[in-house]
């Protein structure tokens, strides 16, 4: 039973087609990373495993659960599926450990005390333990995307959703967010990446989908990816990214 | 202007003597007091409300706050505080009786915080629904993401960042609010302006009396600027919104 399965999928925006009859899955342990041009769906795609984008066709099954059927209760399907925006995302007016709290007490229940011992067992994980008390207008890029993935996972997911998480970071600050990536992905985290950094993909990715106006284009295990990209289209976006 | 100030007329005796003039003005200024904290909770509470449905995903929210703001700020204020003093009752004959059974005092009174409650809430519903949209979308996202449904999204998120940002036309809202309550006068409401307007006519000092409710307001309108203030520090959050000044 793979753990994020696409059937099918189709999305329109009015007339506009942005995602074509998109079908692929993610088994449970599994790092798939999501590439293709800007515009081509990516994000879109990804966010019709937590219903942040409605989609008119198709069916997408999380976790055995169909994010579509109208009786899923979104609010607890989205709460087991982490999700790492491009900006951070982070609310800006509570410090580092209520973002981690938040949704902890709010959405699983757990009492303050619990809460926050699992939010400082994360920023320790993620490095961040002195910036606990600090807002997130404080902290570099970074540092607040790395507080986003444990915000994330304070939730105990069962996959882990990441739509462009370095893109709006400062060169110097990429690595240290994939590095917490990285780590996440060797733990065995069911995980969808949409990124560009093709380096993380050929490190942790099982395998690669490339899409290109809507359509999963390319869907292969990483090595095949790299190796011998069947698509014109894959291999003028791998020589466009990699050449520079 | 050789006119010849009297401001010793507020330490006059009234004609129905026992009560000085100062205290007729003291307790205008009570009443306006009232309406304005009264009206001022109604238009805070309906305005928050409605602001947020207009943000809402839901057509029929939205399509009733639109009614909402449209109906209270498309009518001028006078308008509006006769209608609910004067013709709504007319309708209610309930309501009618009641009105001419007791003191006038009370109908005056409500009508006056219905009136401006209700129409400073359309407008503050605006700023509220503005705020709200100024925030970056992924805020919502984010907070759905994690589970929250739409209503803790909005409780726990948007709204105290939209209040955050929208502070300072809530004041201006707030001193508006406390200077339109004059308008009270025009159902008979013994405020502030009704106390000037008619000191004056039992004096003929009008230049004092209206002074002195002029500086009334002047100094209320600034207190509640000044608390509006010390509430903006005290929500002011380390990193935020600070990128334009200070």
């Amino acid at each position: 039973m793979p753990m994020i399965e696409f059937k099918n999928v189709s999305k329109w925006y009015g007339h506009f087609q942005v995602l074509k009859d998109c079908t692929t899955k993610v088994e449970k342990g599994e790092v798939v990373v999501v590439c293709g041009p800007s515009g081509s769906g990516k994000s879109t795609l990804i966010k019709c495993v937590n219903a942040l984008e409605p989609f008119q066709q198709g069916e997408v099954i999380v976790n055995s659960q169909s994010v579509g059927a109208p009786t899923t209760q979104l609010p607890q399907l989205r709460a087991k599926i982490g999700m790492v925006f491009q900006h951070f995302e982070l609310f800006p007016h509570m410090n580092v450990t209520e973002n981690l709290n938040l949704a902890q007490i709010k959405v699983l229940g757990r009492s303050l005390d619990e809460a926050t011992a699992k939010s400082q067992m994360l920023l320790k994980r993620v490095g961040m333990t002195d910036h606990a008390h600090k807002f997130p207008g404080q902290l570099s890029g970074g540092q607040q995307q790395r507080i986003a993935i444990a915000r994330g996972l304070a939730m105990d997911p069962v996959a882990m959703l990441f739509d462009e998480p370095t893109s709006a970071l400062d060169p110097e600050m990429i690595n240290e967010v994939l590095d917490v990536m990285v780590e996440l992905a060797q733990e065995g985290m069911t995980m969808m990446c949409v990124t560009h950094e093709m380096g993380f993909a050929r490190k942790v990715a099982h395998r690669v989908i490339f899409m290109d106006r809507g359509e999963i284009v390319e869907d292969s295990p990483k090595a095949e990816f790299f190796g011998t990209p069947r698509s014109e289209r894959a291999q003028q976006f791998l020589s466009k990214i990699l050449h520079h | 202007m050789n006119y010849h100030w009297n401001w010793g007329v507020f330490f006059q005796e009234t004609p129905e003597g026992g009560t000085f003039y100062w205290e007729i003005l003291l307790s205008g200024l009570g009443w306006t007091l009232a309406v304005s904290v009264v009206a001022w909770l109604i238009a805070m509470l309906a305005g928050s409300v409605i602001g947020t449905l207009r943000t809402t995903q839901n057509r029929w929210l939205t399509a009733t706050g639109h009614c909402w703001v449209e109906l209270f700020r498309n009518i001028p204020l006078l308008v509006q505080m006769f209608l609910w003093y004067f013709v709504i009752p007319e309708f209610v004959p309930p309501l009618k009786r009641w009105m001419v059974s007791t003191d006038p005092v009370y109908a005056q009174f409500i009508s006056a915080v219905l009136c401006l409650g209700l129409f400073t809430s359309a407008r503050i519903a605006e700023q509220v629904r503005a705020g709200i949209q100024s925030l970056p979308r992924g805020q919502r996202l984010a907070g759905m993401a994690l589970g929250l449904t739409p209503l803790q999204t909005y409780r726990h998120v948007l709204l105290p960042e939209a209040f955050r940002i929208i502070i300072p036309p809530l004041t201006s809202e707030t001193m508006n609010l406390i200077k339109n309550s004059s308008i009270a006068l025009t159902i008979g409401l013994a405020e502030l302006t009704f106390r000037a307007r008619e000191i004056g006519e039992y004096t003929f000092s009008f230049f004092e009396a209206f002074t002195a409710a002029t500086l009334v307001y002047v100094i209320i309108s600034m207190s509640a600027n000044r608390v509006m203030a010390v509430v903006e520090r005290r929500v002011a959050v380390p990193g935020l919104i600070t990128a334009g000044g200070n």
